[in-house]
């Protein structure tokens, strides 16, 4: 706190002033982070009129669920997106907490021969920009091994993420290295050290990586719309932008939707903020 | 006495090396498969006129024909001006927003940590949704109401060619800033008081503080927030792609959608997979300009 002078005694108007003014200043950009998704969830609650007859009010002039309504209503899938992004971002989450801490493990903790080499390489990988790689794996899920529209397709790329096997090395580097060699001198193999010693005390780390690859899986649009064909293996995303186009006209029930694809990351944001939080700032600030 | 020790030692890594395989053993094949071969593969189409079944080599056809492209270089124009109209930008407001939560108690600080993060957790087909309604141009969307306010008429904001560009970059300016604010206010929490101290000594100002000390110990974090802020908008695809669909008359296509669009409306595989080195390329040069000029002496 000492970069602000400390205004003490009679001087404390002035501290006082400070704060409001920088508390006013925070809350306009507050306001104005915030207004698109005031917007998407206040508009839901009007009627679902077509366009000409919406008045873009800030605040509804009736509260109504029609337009929820109408939107699960429009398609038979509006529910089956909803599944199936759960299923999608479920699995994708499950697997790469495992595999990373696994891969994370190994790469801090054992010594074997081309560790530092492999590891580089999927250094690498991090900084290949995703357009290198998305026409082969269009080709290879498609062309090859014939698999578009399952959930093969929607998981299997996403199994593992360079990222998360990172961010378990980097943890993992600190746990000390004594309370694994006494595991050892008590005959434990490295399977007992990384399953009752490594994991427990990763916990953090590892509820870090489920929440952030769940909500990257979750909001995921691209990968799913490629390869997806028919209505009932999309996910919410790309269900959405199927909505979109057919139905522009409609603007609240549109909102509703965009809400209702939105509405989870909000609730496991709301309980599990403190997570959130500090996933943003592991790999990015050392120390 | 030293022969036995050395051997056990040995013998030791040698199990560890075989549990060292078997641990990164899954994730090896999953890179193998879904990151390493794509990128081998990329490159071998891009040599190619991919087809399905039995491709023909073109040499290097794809490259000098999206080098000959006027629009391959309107796209790379298009991706430079966004960049540079929305990094430095965020930069900056992040920085800014940082600076001015760190004086307040702790859990204002939680509480607006969080309602800067928030938009960063709404889908971004969510949030292009909601922003083609608010740029809606007939009848008068909230943008257009707002600045009549300022005695503007009604623009059709993402409908033009003047204004679709501005319109993806103010819709940049006003979303998602959350995570470069709560790494700055880590690397702000992380600055030894006593620099602070030393200074307050010297008599020094809020201002010089901020000059003297806050701005080149927050500059690995600023290095940070720069390199992976244009390496990700380089790729961008997704907001034009949703919000414009590159148009009018290309004003939004960014390399990221012109790459889509050859592949997945043209389906020209081979001309994609080389257009797509290409931006590796001019990524991996931008980023080795910046830790070279920016990171002479930034301490890793």
């Amino acid at each position: 706190m000492a970069l602000y002078n400390n205004h003490a005694g009679n001087r404390s108007y002035k501290r006082n002033l400070r704060n409001g003014i920088i508390m006013a200043l925070l809350l306009v950009f507050a306001l104005a982070t915030l207004f698109p998704i005031y917007f998407m969830v206040i508009s839901t609650f009007g009627d679902p009129v077509e366009a000409g007859a919406v008045s873009y009010s800030l605040w509804p002039a009736k509260f109504t669920f029609a337009s929820y309504k109408f939107f699960f209503d429009y398609s038979e899938y509006s529910f089956r997106w909803i599944w199936n992004s759960l299923i999608v971002a479920g699995s994708v989450m499950v697997f790469n907490v495992i595999f990373a801490t696994m891969a994370g493990f190994a790469f801090s903790k054992l010594r074997f021969k081309g560790r530092s080499l492999l590891f580089t390489m999927l250094l690498v990988a991090m900084m290949i920009p995703y357009q290198v790689t998305q026409v082969p794996l269009y080709i290879l899920i498609v062309n090859i091994f014939d698999i578009q529209n399952t959930y093969g397709a929607l998981i299997l790329p996403g199994l593992v993420t360079v990222y998360n096997i990172f961010l378990a090395k980097q943890f993992m580097s600190s746990i000390p290295n004594e309370i694994l060699e006494s595991a050892k001198v008590e005959g434990a193999n490295q399977f007992q050290i990384y399953w009752k010693i490594i994991m427990p005390l990763s916990k953090t780390v590892m509820a870090v990586m489920a929440i952030l690859t769940f909500m990257d899986s979750w909001n995921t649009f691209f990968w799913p719309f490629l390869v997806t064909n028919t209505m009932d293996m999309q996910t919410i995303q790309v269900g959405l932008k199927n909505f979109r186009f057919a139905n522009t006209t409609y603007f609240s029930p549109m909102m509703a939707g965009a809400t209702v694809s939105a509405l989870p990351m909000f609730i496991l944001f709301f309980s599990l903020q403190k997570y959130f939080l500090e996933g943003v700032t592991v790999g990015a600030v050392k120390g | 006495m030293a022969q036995p020790a050395a051997q056990g030692k040995k013998l030791k890594m040698k199990g560890d090396g075989a549990w060292g395989y078997a641990f990164i053993a899954v994730a090896l094949v999953i890179y193998a498969l879904f990151t390493a071969y794509p990128v081998v593969k990329a490159f071998l189409v891009s040599f190619q006129e991919y087809k399905p079944l039995g491709s023909t080599y073109v040499g290097f056809d794809n490259y000098v024909s999206s080098f000959h492209s006027a629009l391959f270089w309107k796209a790379i124009r298009n991706t430079v001006v966004y960049t540079v109209l929305t990094v430095p930008v965020a930069l900056v407001l992040s920085f800014a927003i940082a600076i001015m939560i760190l004086p307040l108690r702790k859990s204002m600080q939680t509480a607006f940590k969080a309602i800067y993060y928030l938009p960063v957790v709404a889908s971004g087909v969510a949030l292009s949704v909601v922003w083609l309604w608010i740029y809606d141009p007939l009848p008068a969307g909230i943008f257009n109401q707002l600045i009549h306010l300022f005695g503007a008429h009604n623009q059709n904001w993402l409908g033009s060619s003047a204004t679709s560009m501005l319109s993806l970059v103010i819709m940049s300016w006003l979303s998602s800033h959350g995570a470069s604010i709560i790494i700055y206010l880590a690397a702000l929490l992380g600055i030894d008081e006593s620099y602070y101290e030393a200074a307050d000594i010297d008599g020094a100002t809020f201002w010089q503080k901020l000059w003297h000390i806050v701005i080149p110990c927050l500059k690995p974090t600023t290095l940070f927030l720069l390199v992976t802020g244009v390496i990700g908008s380089f790729q961008v695809f997704q907001n034009a792609y949703l919000m414009t669909g590159g148009g009018p008359d290309h004003a939004t296509t960014m390399v990221g959608l012109l790459i889509f669009d050859n592949a997945f409306k043209y389906f020209e595989f081979g001309k994609a997979a080389a257009q797509s080195l290409v931006l590796a390329f001019i990524i991996a040069i931008i980023s080795l300009i910046q830790f070279k000029f920016l990171g002479k002496d930034v301490e890793y």
